[in-house]
């Protein structure tokens, strides 16, 4: 049981603030889903907590202790938005599991360790052999979730991971994120341009723009009752919904 | 299966230029090896009697200054040479690697940028200048000449291991291990630098060549290689002075460097475009390998009906697009690849129709069909194919491409790339206008300013100015609208006009194409992997899967679909009033290859629904007795979904 | 992939900057003076590089040691390295380059009695090469763009490599035995006459002609499928606007990035075939120079080169700030 929070986060590259004294709390075993457009900050705010962004200001902390960032121990894990980048062409699947593992345990353990991972991501544990270039694009996210989760993580941040798959293997793997959170009780960010992604799997929303946070509160709250203009403007955009425009 | 690489390795071995440059090296290597032993005596032999002789019998290449037989020193020669630059090239890939590597080791601090910086002020300086300042420095001779070769090199091969390296560590499986706390030094070793093998090696064996030919050159100078010893350089080096006497005791040594130059330089050549590594590039890294299918060129269009159009109805006069048994086909590694397998639709004036289906459907090369715009190497065909009352089959006179240059409006995915980056919006815009409605340069940039207006674009008249680097990705996609407004269109063809672009960006580019739209009788074919935004725009949606319409049904009733791939991709897509409590719905396996498309109905693998039938033969797109606007291809439509199949379907089957 | 949603995120500044031309100017300046700093100090040191008593090896071991020690003396080599290095600096500055230790001439008046003949050689293989390279190029790259073409795509790639491969002396060795001594037709040493400049030029612009050619047809290929040139045959433009008006400037570009690095390259080029024409230039001078260890004299003409390479850069970058305005704000 895990709180992931941020206080008044700053990150600059050069002149430009990417993410200006943002604070969110992803309260434990919750999925916090936080919005906004490109350019907006969000994926550069989950890029500092794991370290891959400098930090310019604030504090990034688990359970009140800031996020390591050296060593092997790793208890905050992210899952990219491009499976297709983000497994090495040239290991095997079980290969990038077992990397993310905490060293120790003999070969025999690793194995059935990333067999039971791939079974938790619904992956038939057999394709620990296969390379990516064999798995589809829903699949190799699975695998991806299974690598983060290999690192024994209490907390995840998931940045777009469906916005490059296929609209008939998203449910499968917003399905599995909800599955996740509730099975394994994980804290996790959920970061996405779709309000209606989530809405499905989030419990509370944060609504980022020009690197500030303009709204935040629960997700059914926030969704109906929208009290900035620019989560009002993001929710009328949402397609499908106000008047159909065709001319008849 | 062979592992992807063995076949990529066998298809380099193919081609006759690898063989030949193979063998070339072999030979070289060989000569290398037993050169001076067969002919190290002959190359030595001092016959005053015989000096500076031309070509004989008994010297084929002549005699140098003291009588010796030039052949045979020139094949001696061969192995001091080759070695020379072996130890050349190995001084360059060490330093360039250590060097390259080095700015990704030492992270973004300021060491990485100071050696990153100093190799950029290196690279420019170019190798021969570098060689000569080196040779200065550490002196006249052979040892002086490897080292000024190797360190010469060094900062071209260091700037190529720092371009293929940054290429790797940026993406997502380097940032991937670094998250997990895998060091930078075990991830260079086990993430970066498989990856960058190949291109490494292929420049390696280029460089060797090209040390080959510098070590030459500084030889030639007088600078390299110095008496007793002789290597081709130096051969040519005595041959040119005596140039006039006997020429071939400069060419055959020429030759020689040339040769075996080539041999190093074609080798790495042909291995680099099998492996499809541009000699500094860094594609091939881990791009899945497709299904090869745009390999070989195929012919442009050969109009001519492939299936009998004797059945097709006289299309009405209000026909916009008129489409029948539309197939677009490419040649693949073994038979024709066909993407779009029979496709038959009509847009009707003022219509908006749209068009939806995974990736890989064919939706998007149905859109490039009809307007034309195919690469040259897929083939087209059709019974009918009429736009605007042309016969898109048939060559275009200059008539046909004026009329559909002015009612024919196209706009692409990506607005980042669809305007030139060279040339200002306004000009872009404005050719239209020149082209093909007669107007002069004034009267074709003003109409220009005007239709940048009528897409809204603020202060159109500056933004006429400008190049597309200075517009939002909105803007851009608006000035590609507006571009197609320059003459009076009748029919507009997007293809995911709004995929690339924010939600809110997205909901001003279609409520600008509504407004067209509203506007004028201007019809519409949207394609788009959103049902949402395709339920939203248009009046009619067409469903393709593997190639094929599955459905087409008005947009309004998209929620009683009868396909069950229809169903099931309206069912997986949460919107703003899903059900919190239940699992969304997922369609298991994959979409077909189009390589590989089975018999009967091609979703029939991944189809609730399917039984022997569907296996076996593939339904036709008929109209529905009840609903004649509505057409379905599925011996099952309509039926209901087993609701126990629901929980499986999480897992998605190979 | 048609559900990517992957765009870059936008300039995230957009207030008014000042303009990415000052901006652009002052990045390029900045380089060039950080590579001359570079360039400057390391022709400086090449002379303390060299390992022992440069004068010593210079004069030979026979010379007696008095002489050396004011040779020594009269080079400023027994100074603090400071001081020399900004007497050098100032040296620069007044046009002093040195005395030659073997003809005991001022080294800049060497330089600027050789430099014309070296510029004229480069400047017109450049000018050749371009001239060349460029529509055949451009031909090429629409006779083998995606889908035609492929025999003749695999002759030009293998003939442009084996051409490219041939070294420029070794051109020149050739040119000078077959027209020169085999024909007749062209002299194959010296400047005297305006025909005396054919063969030299050849052989240095064959290779970097083939080179070039070869980046222009990959390039005009690879813009042949860019979207912005389907866009404009959505247009329904005639073929030689497609080709011209829109493929030709993207393709010439992005050719131009690379092709810069040939003409510093062209620059130094020059050495070796200036050796084989005996052509008066720089080339056949500082090769002299190194044989009889006249350090001052190669010192100048490395700085020279050096300078020739870096000036050459700088105006092949400005040119395609002026033909791509995008290359303005791109970072390096």
């Amino acid at each position: 049981m895990t709180e992931l929070r941020f206080a008044d986060v700053t990150v600059r590259y050069g002149r430009t603030t990417a993410v200006d004294g943002v604070s969110l709390l992803v309260p434990s075993g919750e999925i916090v889903g936080l919005v906004g457009e490109s350019g907006s900050g969000k994926s550069t705010l989950a890029r500092a907590a794991v370290g891959l962004a400098p930090l310019g200001g604030g504090r990034i902390t688990m359970d009140g202790e800031p996020v390591p960032l050296r060593g092997r121990h790793r208890p905050l894990q992210m899952v990219f938005q491009d499976p297709y980048s983000s497994l090495d062409p040239r290991r095997t699947v079980g290969d990038s599991v077992a990397e993310a593992m905490p060293p120790g345990g003999s070969r025999a353990e690793r194995r059935v360790e990333v067999q039971r991972l791939l079974e938790l991501v619904h992956l038939d544990p057999a394709r620990a052999d296969a390379v990516p270039s064999r798995l589809s694009g829903g699949q190799r996210q699975r695998v991806a979730l299974a690598r983060a989760l290999a690192a024994r993580p209490r907390a995840v941040i998931a940045d777009e991971i469906t916005s490059a798959l296929d609209v008939s293997v998203q449910g499968a793997v917003l399905n599995l994120v909800r599955e996740l959170r509730r099975e394994l009780g994980l804290s996790i960010l959920f970061i996405s341009h779709n309000l209606a992604v989530v809405r499905y799997v989030a419990s509370r929303v944060v609504v980022l723009r020009g690197g500030r946070v303009v709204e935040q509160g629960p997700t059914a709250e926030v969704l109906t009752e929208p009290r900035h203009d620019y989560t009002r403007e993001l929710l009328a955009a949402v397609p499908g919904r106000g008047a159909r425009r065709s001319r008849t | 299966m062979p592992p992807a690489s063995t076949r990529r390795w066998s298809r380099v071995a193919r081609t006759p230029l690898a063989l030949v440059a193979i063998a070339l090296l072999v030979v070289v290597a060989a000569l290398a090896v037993l050169g001076p032993v067969l002919w190290g005596a002959d190359a030595e032999a001092v016959d005053t009697g015989n000096i500076l002789a031309g070509p004989s019998a008994r010297h084929w290449a002549g005699t140098d200054n003291l009588g010796r037989d030039i052949a045979a020193r020139v094949l001696v020669a061969s192995r001091l040479s080759v070695v020379l630059a072996l130890l050349a090239v190995a001084i360059a890939v060490v330093v360039g690697l250590l060097l390259g590597t080095a700015p990704f080791l030492l992270g973004r601090g300021r060491a990485g940028r100071l050696v990153t910086a100093a190799v950029n002020i290196a690279v420019a300086f170019p190798g021969m200048l570098l060689a000569l300042f080196f040779a200065v420095v550490f002196g006249v001779g052979a040892t002086g000449a490897v080292m000024a070769i190797g360190l010469a090199g060094a900062p071209g091969f260091a700037r190529l291991v720092q371009t293929l390296v940054s290429g790797v560590a940026a993406r997502d499986f380097v940032a991937a291990a670094r998250v997990a706390g895998v060091g930078r030094g075990r991830i260079l070793v086990r993430h970066v630098l498989p990856n960058i093998a190949e291109p490494l090696v292929v420049n390696a064996t280029i460089g060797a060549g090209t040390a080959l030919l510098s070590f030459a050159g500084l030889s030639f100078l007088g600078l390299g290689v110095q008496s007793p010893s002789f290597d081709w350089g130096r051969l040519l080096y005595d041959g040119a002075s005596a140039l006039y006497l006997n020429p071939a005791a400069a060419l055959v040594p020429g030759a020689a460097v040339l040769l075996a130059g080539l041999a190093f330089n074609l080798v790495g050549e042909s291995v680099a475009k099998g492996l499809g590594v541009e000699g500094l590039g860094i594609e091939g890294l881990g791009v899945p390998v497709g299904s090869g299918r745009w390999v070989l060129p195929g012919r442009t269009a050969a109009p001519g009906p492939a299936h009998a159009a004797a059945d097709a109805p006289d299309p009405a006069d209000d026909v916009v697009l008129g489409v029948r048994d539309l197939a677009v086909s490419f040649r693949g590694p073994s038979g024709p690849v066909r993407p779009v397998r029979g496709v038959s639709f009509d847009v009707h004036r003022g219509e908006s129709v749209g068009i939806v289906g995974e990736s890989g459907c064919g939706k998007s090369l149905t859109a490039l069909a009809v307007t034309r715009l195919l690469d040259d190497d897929a083939r087209l065909e059709a019974s009918r194919l009429h736009l605007l009352g042309t016969d898109l089959r048939a060559p275009q006179a200059t008539a046909d491409r004026r009329k559909l240059g002015t009612e024919l409006a196209v706009v692409f995915q990506d607005p980042m790339t669809s305007l030139n980056p060279a040339r200002r919006i306004g000009a872009q815009l404005a050719e239209v206008a020149t082209h093909h409605q007669g107007m002069t340069r004034r009267e074709a940039a003003a109409r220009a300013v005007d239709r940048l207006d009528a897409v809204r674009i603020p202060d159109p008249g500056e933004r006429a100015r400008q190049y597309p680097h200075e517009f939002s990705g909105g803007m851009r996609q608006r000035a590609m609208i507006g571009m197609g407004l320059m003459g009076t269109p009748a029919l507009i063809v997007a293809d995911e006009p709004t995929t690339a672009l924010d939600v809110t960006v997205q909901r001003q580019v279609l409520d600008l194409l509504s407004a067209v739209r509203d506007s004028d009788a201007v019809a519409l074919l949207l394609i788009s992997h959103d049902v949402a935004v395709v339920g939203e725009v248009c009046d009619r949606v067409l469903v393709m899967y593997a190639g094929r319409i599955v459905e087409d049904l008005p947009a309004a009733e998209l929620a009683t679909a009868r396909h069950p791939y229809t169903r099931a991709l309206v069912d997986a897509v949460p919107d703003m009033d899903t059900d919190l409590d239940e699992p969304l719905a997922t369609i298991p396996g994959r979409p077909v290859d189009p390589a590989d498309v089975p018999a009967g109905c091609a979703y029939a693998a991944r189809c609730p629904l399917a039984d022997a039938r569907c296996r076996a033969q593939d339904p036709a797109l008929v109209s529905d007795p009840h609903a004649p606007a509505r057409r379905v291809a599925c011996w099952h439509a309509g039926e209901p979904l087993p609701a126990e199949r629901a929980v499986d379907l999480l897992v998605e089957s190979p | 992939m048609t559900a990517t949603v992957n765009a870059p995120p936008p300039p995230t500044d957009r207030r008014r900057e000042p303009s990415p031309w000052l901006r652009f100017g002052a990045r390029r300046v900045g380089r060039l003076l950080v590579s001359l700093f570079v360039l400057v100090t390391a022709s400086f040191a090449m002379i303390h590089l060299i390992p022992g008593d440069p004068v010593r090896g210079a004069l030979g071991p026979t010379a007696p040691a008095e002489l050396v020690a004011a040779r020594r003396q009269a080079l400023g080599l027994d100074d603090p390295l400071l001081t020399q290095y900004l007497r050098y600096l100032e040296g620069l500055f007044t046009g002093d380059l040195g005395t030659s230790l073997s003809s005991q001439l001022p080294v800049s008046g060497i330089v600027a009695q050789r430099l014309p003949a070296t510029l004229e050689l480069a400047v017109l293989a450049f000018l050749a090469a371009v001239a060349v390279a460029i529509p055949l190029g451009v031909a090429m790259g629409v006779l083998t763009r995606r889908g035609h073409g492929r025999r003749t795509e695999l002759a030009f790639t293998t003939g442009s490599i084996v051409v490219a491969t041939v070294p420029d002396f070794l051109i020149g060795v050739g040119l000078v035995s077959v027209f020169g001594v085999g024909l007749g037709w062209l002299p194959g040493a010296g400047n005297d006459t305006p025909a005396a400049y054919v063969l030299p030029v050849i052989a240095l612009a064959v290779g970097p002609a083939a080179i070039l050619a070869r980046i222009v047809r990959v390039e005009m290929v690879a813009v042949l499928e860019a979207d912005y040139v389907r866009t404009a045959r959505a247009k329904r433009l005639p073929a030689r606007t497609v080709y011209l008006g829109h493929a030709l400037p993207n393709a010439v570009t992005a050719a131009l990035t690379l092709g810069g690095l040939l003409l510093g390259s062209m620059v130094a080029g020059t050495v070796l075939v200036e050796n084989v024409f005996a052509w008066p230039g720089l080339g056949s001078t500082i090769v002299q120079s190194i044989l009889t260890k006249d350090y001052p004299v190669v010192q100048a003409i490395v700085l020279v080169y050096g300078l020739g390479v870096l000036l050459a850069n700088t105006a092949v970058d400005v040119a395609l700030a002026l033909l791509d305005p995008r290359s303005t704000i791109r970072e390096d």
